[in-house]
């Protein structure tokens, strides 16, 4: 469909008018504590956005022709206005997708799910059996996403999503996650863990091995047709001839952003940190000025340094890797990715840690406080 | 495809890009990239017109360039973005 002009990649990297693919946390309150959880989530914020905070939003977004929304948490599901704040977006004519650990679908919500258009539902489950997803997840959390799925299925909703983030412990089991998105007539999505939130202390423990990451790739090229990634493993292109399906390019403030529960806008889903914030929908313009004019969204359309990846042949296909992915382990930005397939992020990782500054923690913190066991003394 | 009678189907919507636009169809949720402004021009007058070709008439589009718009429209007919009228 080209027709004369220069690379669609490089005119994305100079930004869209408005995001395609917006992400709206809409809680930081959470029932579970998976270990890897991007926003650290646990307990509400009490600066939350309110109901009319959060369709005057929807009402920009809609102005600005955004198409759909990515709604995730916290579990959205949590908030009371919930299906208020669907019901309202899918009005507007903006879709919804929404990620969820299924705790709250019942067979009655799934059938008020059902009857709903323009509405897609992502099921996060980061195991095929019960000990390798609450592992990471939590006690009882698979028995969760299984029966979330199976009241989805009896109330005829259709092709949901079944979401998983491969890991260490998950990565040989990606036939089965296929086989079981099948048995329900749903459709697979795999991304990358990250070392954000609580990822970053749970992500040199479960991240992929090198072996692992070739799996990935090679598993994406033989039966990845019908799989949804996020385009979220660019990283890998760097391991053979053949691009895997997607844009291949970090879409940070060009085309994607996040907004989080209380409203601030960050450049994409794995860096809340002060450091990606470009702005509030509190602020006087609202999302759309913060989207259009912040100095950060600007900068990141500017074209971007290679860096120390300058003189690999790798770079055009694996554009350096993933921005949060760095921050959060301590390399610079123009460095390389941690997981980076020529093995360069391992030195990147050990010059970081030599340094007298540790990485980035992440900013906000919601996990719920650690449960100290009480002794009960008589006194 | 240049003498067929095309329109945009109903249920797309267009944003315009700087690079051209971007087309979303809410049925399908499959979104298409116009990579360039005269796509864009062509497609919102694919309706005030016969056929194909005389919209690319109408549009001031050089008959050189034809078979690339040719090609583009049968990509976007085939992903169902454009339907017959």
């Amino acid at each position: 469909m080209t027709v004369d002009t220069a690379p669609l990649v490089e005119q994305l990297k100079g930004g869209l008018d408005a995001p395609i693919c917006l992400t709206w946390e809409l809680t930081y309150a959470c029932n579970l504590e998976c270990v890897h959880c991007l926003s650290s989530s646990g307990r509400r914020d009490p600066r939350e956005l309110t109901t009319a905070e959060a369709k005057g939003v929807l009402d920009e977004l809609h102005d600005l022709q955004v198409f759909y929304i990515n709604i995730g948490g916290g579990e959205p599901m949590i908030r009371r206005d919930f299906f208020e704040l669907v019901e309202y977006s899918i009005g507007k004519g903006i879709g919804v997708k929404f990620s969820t650990n299924g705790a709250f679908i019942d067979a009655d919500k799934a059938r008020r799910l059902a009857a709903m258009d323009y509405l897609d539902i992502q099921i996060s489950l980061d195991g095929t059996d019960a000990a390798t997803n609450d592992a990471v997840r939590g006690d009882g959390s698979y028995d969760t996403a299984i029966r979330a799925m199976e009241h989805l299925r009896d109330a005829g909703f259709g092709e949901f999503k079944i979401s998983v983030v491969v890991t260490r412990h998950n990565v040989d089991q990606l036939d089965e996650f296929k086989a079981l998105a099948d048995e329900f007539g749903a459709q697979l999505r795999i991304t990358r863990l990250r070392p954000s939130g609580r990822g970053a202390d749970s992500w040199h423990d479960l991240h992929p091995t090198q072996a692992q990451q070739r799996q990935i790739y090679e598993w994406l090229l033989a039966k990845g047709d019908d799989v949804l990634t996020g385009d979220s493993f660019f990283h890998l292109n760097a391991l053979g001839e053949e691009p895997l399906p997607g844009l291949n390019m970090c879409g940070a403030g060009r085309v994607v952003c996040l907004i989080d529960p209380i409203g601030d806008v960050y450049a994409c889903p794995f860096v809340i940190h002060d450091e990606f914030k470009a702005g509030s929908v509190r602020d006087a313009g609202g999302f759309s000025d913060v989207w259009k004019r912040s100095d950060l969204f600007n900068e990141l359309r500017e074209p971007q340094s290679a860096g120390a990846c300058a003189s690999c042949g790798s770079y055009d296909a694996c554009q350096g890797g993933c921005m949060a992915a760095k921050f959060f382990v301590g390399i610079p930005l123009d460095g390389p990715d941690p997981e980076c397939v020529s093995g360069h992020g391992e030195a990147a990782m050990l010059a970081a840690s030599s340094g007298s500054v540790a990485p980035p923690k992440p900013m906000m913190d919601h996990s719920k406080p650690a449960r100290v066991p009480v002794a009960l003394t008589r006194r | 495809m240049l003498d067929s009678s095309l329109d945009l189907h109903p249920q797309v919507a267009l944003r315009p890009e700087p690079f051209g636009a971007l087309a979303y169809h809410y049925d399908t949720r499959k979104l298409v990239f116009l990579k360039h402004p005269d796509v864009v021009r062509v497609v919102r007058s694919l309706a005030d017109h016969a056929t194909v070709a005389d919209t690319l008439t109408a549009c001031d589009i050089d008959e050189r360039r034809w078979p690339s718009f040719d090609k583009a429209l049968t990509s976007l007919y085939e992903s169902e973005m454009l339907h017959d009228r």
